[in-house]
């Protein structure tokens, strides 16, 4: 805990900004030294496979798109939301861009289609993203329906194009420009690595030093006084949403790219993973907190501990029962930390 | 008159013209098979609702209870094969006291950590579904290994018909089952205490707090009576269709909310009623069923459920609204 108060101090400021900084970098220094405890047992259990540059390659592939779409969670979450159809939109911003290809390619093959439809493929699965948040948004903010049910049902919908699209086989024969965003490196760095670190660091920067990541949290904090410092409630759960939605396409992106091949039930157990790591990130379910880097930390920590339970060769299915356990170990915690603090 | 005005008249209503359009469109739809078979489709879908219909009406939402009649049904099946055991009675109570046992660790920690049902329950479906496949088993029990109680009862049918070609075709048995409980619920749920206290709870915490009511006692029943009947619904499932199968009701759950969520019940808890989801099964399954009939190909059933899950929100969504004003 000295650690934590050393760290608050270096960054705490007066007012609202700084007793968020504070509450969050507690958690945050929690999750670093969890990260660390993970590594060293299964470097102490596994010595040569876990430290190999392979892994931590193969790691560094994979794991952005869980990231991403965790701090599509994240944002969803702090509104006091939920955003269930993430993995629908990835999917289907996939799918599109994949359709988007193979009728652009013809007889042809895709392998022929250079950058300028690479582009448009990305703009295409971006604006799927951006038009399933604004559903998304208009059904929580105009009719008022809970994002729970909201998002549970356009998730289905999402889900159902993409089988209507697919037929119900994946898409495959992606073109090489758009495989070069799941598979290439970028001076020797895996390129989805460094897209997620991007947005990680956009999103932080907008969460914590504009206008409209305070606003949000605000609304998340206490719905009320947002309303009576004129912060326009409808408007920003929209933005908010939208924003999730051009995510979530992100990281079906960077699926789609890294394994060559689009289809409507890739990455299910995404959903329940995301919702842990946001969590576990920190973020509050009812929403007003929750911060970028504990989200990255949460998921660097959890994604260490599976691929060392892998490697050790626990059936994925107890690795499911893992998560579900951490996810309600993180539950008790909070409660217990809350409730100690209160 | 005061059933006409309230919202399982509307239900009825949606449900009467859902299928003389079906009707219109395939006429087969009124064969007595079709009928049946639909009546038959709705039994396990509609135990389990009724559990998810007590959570919604508390305020909550469960995600868990496929996981849940996944274990109530894999562990038994799986235990008599091994035993050898051959009957009915107690491998039925042993599902309910599997999936009772399990809804009580829901409540516990929803009341215990005052935590959000949805992500309370996303967590404990996939401890109970990691537990049930990792340690149990992954394969299925097949027909030849299936007790053959279990069989004989799901196959047991309430009367026989005979088509002109000879073939028969009967109305299951099983709906006396799920009729019988939903008329059970709906008595508990209008006529005694902890059911009044399930809808005290579901409209406002802290008033059910204020006149009495325990709300850890509400929660344990709540979520304790859904869990027992999702572990009866999974055991019953196998029994029907003579396959128990651990990877089974995978995504059945979104399935189930929309037709309680169909059927009337409100998110935010303090209303539904029996009737209505006993409706909403019956549409969401007829629909399902009927896109075949209507020459709609299957890969639209997804969207379909996923349209209609939306249109049923947002008409509750706006009911709420205006029964606030």
């Amino acid at each position: 805990m000295m650690m934590s108060e050393t760290k608050t101090n270096a960054t705490s400021r007066p007012g609202l900004r700084g007793w968020l900084k504070g509450e969050a970098a507690q958690t945050n220094v929690m999750l670093a030294v969890s990260c660390v405890l993970v590594l060293i047992a299964m470097t102490a259990l596994r010595p040569s496979m876990f430290l190999s540059s392979y892994n931590f390659e193969s790691m560094a592939f994979f794991m952005p798109e869980l990231g991403i779409l965790s701090i599509a969670m994240m944002i969803a979450m702090l509104t006091g939301g939920i955003d269930l159809s993430i993995v629908g939109v990835a999917n289907l911003a996939g799918i599109t861009a994949g359709t988007l290809f193979g009728a652009m390619a013809g007889d042809g093959g895709s392998g022929a289609l250079g950058l300028g439809p690479v582009t448009l493929g990305v703009s295409a699965a971006l604006i799927v993203g951006l038009l399933a948040g604004l559903l998304n948004g208009f059904l929580i903010s105009v009719l008022k329906i809970t994002p729970i049910l909201a998002t549970l049902g356009t998730g289905q919908v999402f889900i159902g194009m993409c089988l209507v699209l697919t037929g119900g086989p994946a898409i495959v024969g992606f073109p090489p420009g758009w495989n070069a965003i799941g598979n290439g490196k970028l001076v020797g760095i895996p390129v989805p690595l460094v897209i997620f670190v991007l947005v990680c660091i956009a999103l932080s920067l907008l969460l914590a030093r504009t206008s409209f990541g305070l606003r949000l949290k605000l609304i998340g904090t206490n719905p009320k006084a947002a309303v009576y410092a004129g912060v326009k409630r409808g408007q920003m759960i929209l933005y908010s949403y939208m924003l999730t939605g051009m995510l979530a396409a992100m990281a079906g992106i960077l699926l789609s790219a890294r394994t060559n091949a689009a289809k409507s039930d890739y990455g299910a157990s995404y959903l329940l993973q995301a919702v842990l790591i946001a969590v576990l990130g920190g973020t509050n379910p009812a929403g007003g907190r929750g911060n970028v880097l504990g989200v990255a930390l949460a998921l660097i920590s959890l994604t260490l501990l599976s691929s060392g339970f892998q490697m050790m060769r626990v059936s994925n299915h107890l690795i499911d029962f893992v998560w579900g356990a951490f996810l309600i170990g993180v539950i008790a915690l909070n409660s217990w930390r809350r409730r100690k603090g209160a | 008159m005061r059933f006409l005005r309230s919202s399982d008249a509307i239900i009825l209503a949606i449900l009467a013209v859902a299928m003389i359009f079906i009707g219109l469109v395939n006429p087969a739809f009124w064969q007595m098979s079709n009928l049946f078979s639909l009546l038959k489709e709705n039994v396990v879908i509609g135990i389990m609702a009724l559990g998810v219909l007590l959570v919604m009406i508390s305020g909550g939402i469960d995600v868990s209870f496929t996981a849940f009649a996944v274990a109530g049904m894999y562990l038994v099946v799986r235990s008599m094969v091994a035993l050898d055991y051959n009957g009915l009675v107690l491998p039925f109570a042993s599902a309910i006291i599997i999936g009772g046992l399990l809804g009580l660790m829901n409540a516990g920690i929803i009341h215990k950590f005052k935590m959000i049902p949805l992500i309370v329950t996303l967590g404990t479906a996939s401890v109970v579904r990691g537990l049930v496949l990792g340690l149990v088993g992954t394969s299925n029990v097949n027909i030849n290994k299936m007790p053959e109680a279990l069989v004989n009862f799901g196959k047991t049918d309430l009367f026989v018909l005979e088509r002109a070609n000879g073939s028969t075709y009967g109305l299951t048995a099983m709906i006396v089952i799920y009729l019988g409980l939903a008329v059970a619920l709906h008595l508990v749920l209008k006529h005694t205490m902890i059911g009044r206290s399930v809808y005290a709870y579901g409209a406002d915490p802290e008033a059910a707090k204020r006149v009495g009511f325990s709300t850890g006692k509400t929660m344990i029943f709540v979520y304790v009576t859904a869990g027992a009947l999702a572990g009866f619904a999974g055991l019953l499932h196998s029994s029907m269709i003579w396959l128990a199968n651990p990877r089974d009701f995978v995504g059945l759950e979104l399935d189930v909310i929309a037709a309680v969520v169909l059927g009337g019940a409100s998110i935010f808890g303090g209303r539904g009623t029996v009737l209505g989801t006993v409706l909403g099964v019956f549409i969401l399954v007829m629909i399902q069923n009927s896109l075949i009939l209507m020459g709609i190909d299957t890969t639209w059933q997804r969207v379909v459920v996923g349209a209609m899950l939306v249109a049923a929100v947002t008409v509750t969504a706006l009911r709420d609204r205006r029964a606030l004003v």
